[in-house]
């Protein structure tokens, strides 16, 4: 073998091996197999060997060439891969338990119950009705079967406004609009009315842990051709059992409202004892949770409804309530409070 | 209302049945009774009548005396007693050694030396009267030894129900009606209440009596004399003790007891005083004086009882001081009238004056039954006090009646309403076991109702299934769901805008939301120095400091921020609630649903802050409805704006709202050294919008050419300005502009914009591009922008 070659290989060997990155890893490749590299630089020596010796003199360079080659090659992903375990070396370990500084905005809890009840509903085909806080005795009153004087405007304390008008006491307030405003379709090609709204509603009365001026109330009708007490306390079950999400057993009492007949109270299980009696029930079972009844035949008359052709059913979800028992708040006055320490923690809720 | 038990079984026979299950089955099926039963005489045993045979004042006390007493147990008992009634041959209540009183037992006790073996009782003592001026006095007929239970009724249960719950039902005012109930409930037969034979009064002469307005719509009354008995009986003055009355004496404890027995008020004047009676009203106000020893101004429309033109009673309230049953009374005009239910509640609300009597009148009573409460007043006059003698006729004016009441409908009705099946046979066993009339043959049914409820209660069809449902009781119903067809809903847009804002604020934002009050609270306003706006007022308000409504949900959120300003140096809260912006052109109020974000840093400048502020608007804008803002420079109108920076928020050229710095005045009151920044918009109006949506914009398969232009800006000139220059210019070919850096000195405002080239066609080339960039440049130049070289 030529002692050109052999030293070559020699040196190319020991350089490739101490060759620490890749760029000087690309610097011997050039030095060697470059235009101007020294294995080159052989080839182009070979012109003046006679034609026997350039013979086996060109196989040797080859072979130098693709040795070569093949050493850089292996030396090349030797560095690379030893430049990757580098880079994992200098990563630093980071300390996953440090505080998240994760910033969440928060719901009111009443838009949270709000959301829920008006969901199940709206699964069970209900319309999401609006409607103004500000209404007129009509609207509140008058339309409700409650005329003026009646003794059921005593168990309300209404405030009036200036103009004759007044804040809704009640979420029955709507009552009339909605009958107006699907009446028709229910007359004419039978859909039936289903429709919720909640909103907010007003008293005159001295706020303490237990009472506020202003609450959610979700107010529930539902009129069709067949419409039933029996529906009606379905209805109130199937949703107050979607609402706590278990079994809720419900009970009705008589209850006197002017806007329906016959009238309910709707008391469900106590949540906190089941029924059995715990100081959150008053050792009785149950809480009282719910007006509803069967809407009033004059109601419907008002509101353009024939009662002998159709019947319904109404009810008066207290929201805030409903809200307080969901998440154990046990002064009302929190929901209003304005407080960020209070309602800052109401972030979403299924 | 108080109820008692005992009272209760006089009409129904209730033996072997569980009466603690029946109160409850009357909670679930007539009206609410308070969880508290009060089981009356369970902490009293071994009382006995016992008779006073000696009575020595006691050598150190003068109030104490020592007695012996015969307890019917065949020896004498040393007893040391207080009371000041104490007298030989006096028959009392003993409580013997191991007797019971409330929590007491009854052990040998020393007093001031002398031991005592027992205790005579008051009658406050033993839980039977508010009595305790003395021991308890009985009659002599009962024998000594006697065990005191076994006199009195002293062992009853009482209940209490809501009295809102008996609104609508004139009839349970009273015992009677009650036991009605209880009847039905049981299924046992509800007994009639003895009553005085009045037709044999029939010759005698008539009261005078005159109804001269028809707001009295019956008046019966009666004279009787020669009333010998002052205190009422033991048993009268329990029952009325258990039902929270006081014993006063025995005419008026009788009128009392009736009116708890059948839910009549009945009045008893002092004969001597009322001798020509006439129900009418005055012309003039004057004062009169109750009772009860108050001068009440009585005005024009109060109903008022006369003896000719001289008041005596302010009608169905309370009679007057002057012609009460006093001590010397042996006369009585009795009084059992029916008064117009509303007038009695307008006059109880003038006087603000509400009795045991206006509360059952202002339910519209039954007239019919004033007549039998005479009957029954005075078959227990007589019963108690043989001596009495009637010297007039029943004088009886029945000036407006009830129409009778007759429902008809058919089982179909029944089962249609109920969504459940009720046989024919239960429906008329409920309704008969009530008091109706029923008629019942094949479906049909014909149902005359009672007159004790058509006054208000039941009038209508409707009112029957009440009858029947309760009866049969709620638990016992088969629950259905409907049979109605189910179809699309569709929510509206305001409604799902409305929740999508709150989720976008809540969730990308980071933001809070809080509940307010509709009005304005003045004193927390003040506080900050922002005054209240003129606006709509509440005619009612009880507290002072919630007299107008407002008109902006910022000033409210303002307070709120003042109050959470320890919470966290950097938050930003919102609300979507309503406010009254004066009244509309009809008169009503103006109302509007708005959104208010209100945003406060210690930690930002107040420019970042604010366009934090202006970034959270245009992103509702783009996520919600596809478009983007725009901003119009306003002057402030209300006190809590900066002047400054102030703008109204448009959406496609409708004016949705306004958003601005909070003025340094009141900033400074809230926190000194925070920023704080405010918007509220119209949710109607945004809801309003139209949603431009989703246009699908196939992205070029050529490439795209990007050119920075780095400017500095001139004061006065506007971002919007710059974006003119090149949007006038890039036509489709421009896809976006973007700023890519900002460099800004006290002398220098620059930024560098890169502008995106492409095409859908073809690739662009750099001529073309560059002779874009070039007019873009010249445009730019005119307006004074300096573009610097890359």
């Amino acid at each position: 073998m030529d002692e050109r070659i052999l030293k070559l290989k020699e040196e190319l060997e020991s350089k490739v091996s101490e060759a620490a990155d890749l760029m000087g890893l690309d610097a011997i490749r050039v030095g060697y197999l470059g235009k101007k590299g020294s294995i080159t630089s052989l080839v182009k020596g070979m012109k003046d060997l006679a034609a026997e010796q350039r013979k086996t003199f060109g196989a040797e360079v080859n072979k130098l060439k693709e040795y070569a080659a093949q050493r850089i090659e292996e030396r090349t992903e030797e560095l690379k891969k030893k430049q990757i375990e580098l880079e994992i070396k200098a990563m630093p370990k980071f300390d996953i338990t440090t505080p998240s500084a994760c910033s969440c905005g928060s719901y009111h809890p009443i838009t949270l119950v709000q959301r829920q009840c008006e969901r199940i509903f709206k699964s069970m085909g209900f319309t999401v009705e609006d409607y103004s806080e500000v209404v007129t005795d009509y609207e509140c009153f008058e339309s409700l079967n409650i005329p003026k004087h009646h003794p059921a405007r005593d168990m309300q304390d209404t405030y009036y406004l200036t103009n004759g008008q007044l804040l809704k006491s009640q979420t029955s307030a709507a009552q009339n609009a909605i009958l107006r405003k699907y009446g028709p379709a229910l007359i004419e090609n039978g859909t039936p009315i289903r429709a919720i709204f909640p909103g907010r509603c007003f008293r005159n009365e001295a706020t303490d842990a237990c009472h506020e001026n202003t609450f959610f109330q979700m107010e529930g009708v539902m009129v069709d051709k067949d419409i039933s007490i029996s529906n009606l306390i379905y209805f109130m079950k199937t949703m107050l059992s979607e609402v706590f999400r278990k079994d809720i057993r419900v009970r009705l009492r008589p209850g006197f409202f002017p806007f329906v007949e016959p009238g309910f109270e709707l008391d469900i299980s106590c949540l906190i004892c089941g029924g059995t009696g715990c100081p959150s029930c008053k050792h009785s079972g149950w809480l009282e949770l719910c007006p509803c009844g069967m809407i009033h035949p004059n109601v419907l008359r008002e509101g353009g409804i024939d009662p002998d052709k159709y019947t319904g059913f109404a009810f008066g979800l207290g929201l805030t309530r409903l809200a307080m028992m969901k998440y154990g708040i046990k002064d009302i006055r929190d929901l209003n409070s304005g407080s960020l320490k209070a309602l800052s923690q109401f972030t979403d809720d299924e | 209302m108080f109820l008692s038990m005992n009272w209760i079984e006089d009409f129904v026979d209730l033996s072997g049945l569980d009466k603690l299950d029946l109160i409850h089955r009357f909670s679930l099926s007539t009206a609410e009774v308070e969880n508290e039963i009060f089981f009356k005489g369970k902490d009293l045993s071994a009382v006995v009548v016992a008779e006073i045979k000696s009575v020595e004042e006691h050598p150190k006390s003068k109030k104490l005396h020592l007695l012996k007493v015969d307890a019917g147990d065949g020896q004498l008992t040393d007893v040391v007693c207080g009371a000041p009634n104490v007298r030989v041959g006096m028959k009392t209540a003993f409580a013997k050694l191991g007797a019971k009183i409330g929590e007491i037992t009854i052990a040998p006790r020393d007093l001031a030396g002398f031991t005592s073996f027992g205790m005579c009782c008051s009658e406050a003592e033993l839980g039977i009267s508010d009595d305790h001026s003395g021991i308890m006095e009985i009659t002599d007929e009962v024998a000594t030894g006697t065990d005191l239970k076994s006199v009195y009724d002293i062992d009853d249960i009482i209940f209490e129900v809501d009295n809102k719950s008996l609104t609508n039902r004139p009839d349970l005012w009273g015992h009677y009606g009650i036991a009605r109930e209880f009847a039905a409930l049981a299924g046992r037969e509800l007994k009639a209440p003895e009553l005085a034979d009045l037709t044999v009064y029939d010759d005698l002469p008539a009261v005078d009596m005159k109804i001269e307005d028809t707001l009295c719509k019956r008046y019966s009354t009666m004279k009787v004399e020669n009333i010998s008995r002052s205190v009422s009986p033991v048993n009268i003055r329990i029952r009325l003790f258990y039902c929270g009355m006081r014993a006063i004496n025995y005419l008026t404890d009788l009128t009392n007891y009736l009116m708890l027995e059948m839910g009549q008020p009945m009045h008893a004047f002092d004969a001597r005083k009322v001798e020509k009676i006439r129900i009418k009203r005055f012309d003039k106000p004057f004062v009169f004086k109750t009772l009860d020893g108050v001068e009440r101004n009585i005005d024009e429309n109060t109903l008022m009882i006369c003896n000719d033109n001289t008041p005596v009673a302010i009608a169905g309230i309370m009679g007057g001081l002057d012609s009460e049953i006093v001590e010397d009374t042996t006369t009585l005009t009795l009084e059992s009238a029916n008064f117009d239910a509303a007038s009695v509640r307008k006059s109880t609300v003038r006087l603000n004056h509400r009795t045991d009597a206006s509360m059952r009148y202002e339910k519209s009573l039954d007239p019919e039954m004033t007549v039998p409460a005479i009957a029954r007043f005075l078959f227990l006059l007589r019963k108690y006090d043989g001596d009495v003698r009637v010297v007039s006729r029943l004088t009886d004016e029945y000036a407006v009646k009830f129409p009778p009441v007759t429902l008809t409908f058919d089982q179909k009705f029944v089962d249609r309403y109920t969504g459940i099946s009720i046989d024919g046979d239960t429906i008329v066993k409920t309704l008969t076991s009530l008091g109706f009339c029923v008629e019942h043959s094949g479906d049909e049914f014909s149902v005359k109702v009672p007159s004790w409820r058509i006054t208000k209660d039941v009038t209508m069809n409707a009112d029957i299934i009440e009858e029947i449902t309760r009866i049969y009781g709620y638990d016992n119903f088969e629950i259905n769901t409907t049979r109605s067809p189910l179809y699309p809903v569709r929510m509206s847009k305001v409604k799902s805008d409305e929740e999508r804002i709150k989720d976008l604020l809540v969730k990308k934002f980071a933001l809070h939301e809080l509940h307010s009050y509709v009005w304005a609270y003045s004193d927390e306003l003040k506080a900050l120095g922002i005054p209240v706006e003129d606006n709509v007022k509440l005619a009612n308000a009880t507290n002072p400091n919630i007299q107008t409504l407002r008109n902006s949900i910022i000033p409210t959120q303002l307070c709120q921020v003042k109050l959470n300003t320890a919470y966290s140096p950097e938050f930003g809260i919102f609300e979507i609630g309503r406010v009254v912006k004066g009244l509309d052109e009809n008169g009503l109020c103006d109302e509007h649903k708005m959104l208010a974000v209100t945003l406060f840093s210690k930690t930002s400048s107040i420019r970042d802050l604010y366009f934090r502020l202006r970034d959270i608007l245009a992103s509702m804008a783009a996520n919600i409805k596809h478009s983007t803002l725009t901003f119009v420079e306003t002057a402030p109108a209300h006190s809590y704006e900066h002047p400054v920076n102030l703008n109204k928020i448009l959406l496609d050229g409708t004016e949705l709202g306004v958003m601005g710095i909070v003025h340094p005045t009141i900033g400074k009151n809230i926190d000194k050294k925070a920023n704080i920044v405010f918007a509220e918009i119209d949710v109607e109006s945004f809801a309003g919008c139209r949603d431009k949506g989703i246009h699908y914009d196939e992205p070029s398969k050529y490439p795209t050419m990007e050119y920075d232009l780095s400017m500095d800006i001139p004061e006065g000139v506007l971002y919007s300005d710059l974006k003119e220059c090149w949007e006038k210019e890039g036509g489709e070919l421009l896809k976006s502009a973007s700023i890519v850096d900002t460099y800004d000195t006290d002398d220098i405002h620059r930024i560098t914009v890169r502008l995106v080239f492409s095409s859908p066609e073809r690739t662009l080339s750099t001529t073309e591009v560059q002779a874009i960039v070039d007019k873009v440049m010249d445009n730019l130049a005119k307006k004074n922008v300096t573009i610097k070289q890359q």
